[in-house]
């Protein structure tokens, strides 16, 4: 009787399994994804001591930055920020969708800064200034497909934003 | 006793979850493992792309194998609001004909482009059948980016099939029509002597793919129902069945099947080549459009062109050879060898086969039964490799799997028949749900097939799904055809009416897939490159509205200054450079459409606004957290009013005294 009760539960359990499938709701909707990331479920990740908060995640490491600006490398910065970054980003410290420039070269390391800007869903799921970040904006910065030379150019227009001469 | 209810209870629960699972009817064709065949876990890439064609709806649909998942629906042939395709401005070109705009037609078959033989995923043809023309799909955007016409066509049927290196692409006229350069204003009775069936023969550009039509052949007036290239031993060759060679022009279900056999036509189209190198074709004038859709410019161009030359097959002796085939052939394939030729005799009890070898001997030995229309007729014995006697009832199509087997269709026996080509004898049967009409095997009809699985599309659908009122969902069948037996293991559904379809393993495809349109080569003549050039610019009556949208608003979204009378276009530039995060745009009252531009693109909406008052716009993709705030208003102020041109984003605050 037992076997048989036992063996009707696995028989039960499997049919259910069968007749609907692994329900992982991976869902699409960007929302959704917002508030989990937000409410930091994937704390483990972040707590993954190989992720380097100063560094960010990316190819970038030990960018060497001038102290000096590049002027014409800023200019092509500007350039790109115009056509990429302006929409939410103003370059006062007033948020818009996305928090002001003002100061931001000074708040990360240059590594940092790239590594965002051209890997940007992967540090959003892991670093938590931005994480932090996501909670007051909502809207997950969106990947802008970056060209490695672009990113460096932003950086240098962020500089010149911030007073480098 | 409480043993007993829990065991009852579990025993409701394991057949309750069962009979979910399973067909209504017919289940008992189903064997145990069915559904894990078929089945793709949540987040899993299936193994093939099928292209199955939309059948009256113009469209073609884009499935998962094995699992049957729609995966998208590209537009083609109609108008498409999910995609604002022939809607937007951009992209209304692409539905011009030589008749004007043809916003709804019907597409019968896709056709993949191909490489020694192969099939190779860069391209995807596709026929429209009633206004004819030949549409090529871009398969890194799976998007329509090219539609050529056909003059002195009509019902462009045996078409799109390709050459074995897609040196051409072929469209045959289905209804032979008087052609275009003579006086159509004829008696419909007098066609033997007015109607003409052409043959076109499109050049595909090695490298980007651009169609021309290369040349036409003139044949008698018949109808040519299919077609398939020949491969391998047979590539310069092309066959086409023809059908109502009784020349009948009414009632044609009794008096075009009046005569025991009708024809294979068997077409040397490197000869044919030959002869308009050597000058020998005709220039004609007549009237068709080319349609190209640029990813550069996002916009598509239309141009009228108005030559085309021609070859008379009637005079020109060795390009076009008829063979007998029994009883009003549909489908005519050609084995992956290149050297065995099926022809499907709709009305006939048995499948011919023929022989490429013997063919050649025969038009060497002039073995000719007569002719026909000008056109030599070779004796059937002549070209018969052999008979599959008593195969099943109305064949209509064959795929191969490269092992050595055909399997054809029959639409009255519902079923398909796996047979061997070398000793034609009958190996398999498998019923269909219900009457289906054309099959599919990855690469069934190229030089290597990839013989895992068989589709079968099917005409009639009655019981197989739930009702939904007198128009059914169409539908499919999978089998698996891995084993000695086709297994049957899967139906869905599909758009339209499925005619013919490919399928091609997944990874001569996904990889090349554009995920985005860089938005620093946009070359749209309205693109806004970043929110600082979003601007109204007002030219006379017309005002074009520069617009951006990125996560989670549009620049600009108030504004003032549009009068009763104006007509408005919006050129909104999607500024997000990230996959899979398009922006729809939508005014109230637009009476065309709405739009949905792609990451990197620009598109224009063009609307009249009915009355004075205030529009809301939004976007209609939902893009973010925020998306519900990305929305803006339009002033429309009455004709002649004085009200200023403004226009401004987070800018256009209230007035001092308003606030209190």
């Amino acid at each position: 009787m037992k076997k048989l009760l036992s063996l009707c539960i696995a028989f039960s359990i499997i049919a259910i399994i069968a007749a609907c499938g692994g329900s992982e709701n991976k869902s699409q909707d960007s929302a959704t994804t917002e508030t989990t990331s937000a409410s930091g479920s994937e704390s483990a990740t972040n707590a993954n001591p190989s992720y380097d908060p100063n560094r960010g995640e990316g190819k970038f490491k030990d960018v060497m930055i001038a102290d000096k600006l590049d002027v014409a490398m800023a200019a092509d910065g500007k350039k790109a920020y115009d056509i990429k970054c302006s929409s939410c980003h103003k370059l006062t410290d007033e948020r818009l969708v996305g928090p002001g420039w003002k100061g931001v070269s000074g708040r990360h390391q240059p590594d940092w800064i790239l590594n965002f800007i051209t890997n940007t869903d992967a540090m959003i799921d892991k670093d938590p200034k931005v994480q932090a970040q996501l909670e007051i904006c909502l809207v997950r910065m969106p990947n802008q497909s970056l060209s490695d030379s672009d990113a460096r150019a932003l950086l240098e227009f962020m500089r010149e934003n911030d007073g480098v001469k | 006793m409480k043993n007993n209810k829990v065991v009852s209870l579990a025993v409701i629960i394991a057949l309750g979850s069962l009979f979910a699972c399973k067909p209504k009817n017919a289940g008992n064709a189903i064997s145990g493992d069915a559904a894990a065949k078929a089945y793709v876990a949540p987040g899993k890439y299936d193994e093939f792309y099928n292209f199955v064609s939309g059948g009256f709806s113009g469209q073609m649909a884009v499935y998962g194998l094995p699992s049957g998942r729609l995966l998208r629906v590209v537009p083609v042939f109609s108008v498409d609001p999910e995609k604002g395709y022939g809607y937007s401005e951009e992209s209304k070109p692409m539905l011009n004909t030589s008749h004007g705009m043809v916003p709804w037609d019907d597409l019968h078959h896709p056709e993949l482009s191909q490489t020694n033989g192969e099939v190779d995923g860069r391209w995807l043809f596709g026929n429209a059948n009633n206004t004819p023309r030949v549409a090529r799909i871009d398969l890194t955007t799976f998007r329509t980016a090219e539609i050529i016409e056909l003059p002195n066509s009509g019902g462009n049927h045996s078409s799109p099939f390709i050459t074995e290196n897609t040196e051409y692409v072929i469209a045959g006229t289905r209804f032979s029509v008087p052609p275009d350069d003579k006086n159509g204003d004829v008696p419909i009775n007098s066609y033997k002597k007015n109607f003409k069936g052409t043959l076109s023969f499109i050049s595909v550009d090695k490298t980007d793919g651009k169609m021309a039509i290369a040349f036409q052949i003139e044949c008698p007036g018949v109808n040519f129902d299919l077609s398939h290239s020949g491969k391998g031993k047979s590539h310069g060759w092309f066959f086409f069945s023809c059908y109502n060679t009784e020349q009948a022009n009414t009632l044609l279900e009794v008096n075009a099947s009046q005569r025991d056999k009708d024809f294979i036509m068997a077409v040397n189209w490197k000869k044919a080549e030959e002869y308009i190198k050597a000058g020998k074709g005709k220039k004609q004038k007549v009237r068709y459009a080319h349609n190209t859709y640029s990813d550069v410019t996002h916009t598509a161009t239309s141009e009228i062109l108005t030559d085309v030359t021609v070859l008379d097959s009637k005079e020109l002796k060795d390009i076009c050879y008829f063979i007998p085939c029994p009883k009003s052939p549909h489908g005519c394939d050609v084995d992956p060898s290149g050297e065995y030729i099926v022809g499907s005799g709709k009305l006939a009890a048995l499948i011919p086969v023929f022989s490429f070898d013997k063919m050649q001997k025969a038009i060497a030995a002039k073995d000719y039964a007569g002719e026909f229309e000008g056109i030599p007729v070779i004796k059937y014995e002549s070209a018969l490799y052999g008979e599959v006697k008593k195969p099943g009832l109305g064949p209509l199509h064959t795929e191969f799997d490269g092992k050595g087997n055909a399997y054809t269709s029959f639409f009255v026996s519902s079923e398909i028949v796996k047979w061997n080509i070398k000793d034609l004898k009958v190996l398999d049967r498998a019923s269909t749900f219900y009457s289906v009409g054309h099959l599919c095997i990855p690469g069934g009809d190229s030089r290597k097939p990839n013989p895992k699985y068989l589709i079968a599309y099917n005409k009639i659908t009655k019981d197989r799904y739930l009702p939904t009122g007198p128009e059914l969902a169409q539908s499919a069948q999978l089998f698996d055809i891995s084993g000695d037996k086709m297994q049957l293991i899967l139906d869905f559904p599909t758009i339209g009416e499925p005619h013919y379809a490919q399928a091609i393993a997944a990874e001569k495809i996904k990889n090349n897939s554009v995920k985005i349109f860089k938005i620093e080569e946009n070359q749209n003549p309205y693109v806004s490159k970043g929110e600082a050039t979003a601007k109204v610019v007002r030219e006379g009556n017309k005002v074009h509205v520069y617009a951006t949208a990125i996560r989670s608003h549009f620049a600009p979204d108030n504004i003032e200054g549009i009068r009763m009378g104006d007509e408005v276009y919006f050129h909104v530039t999607n500024l997000e450079q990230d996959w899979d995060v398009p922006h729809g745009f939508a005014i109230k009252g637009a009476d065309n459409a709405e739009l949905l531009i792609m990451p990197g693109e620009t598109q224009t909406l063009k609307w009249i606004p009915g009355k004075v008052g205030i529009y809301p716009m939004y976007c209609t993709d939902f893009c973010s957290a925020l998306h519900q705030e990305m929305q803006g208003y339009v002033r429309v102020s009455p004709a002649g009013s004085n009200v200023p041109l403004m226009f401004s984003t987070g800018k256009n605050q209230p007035a001092k005294e308003d606030q209190d």
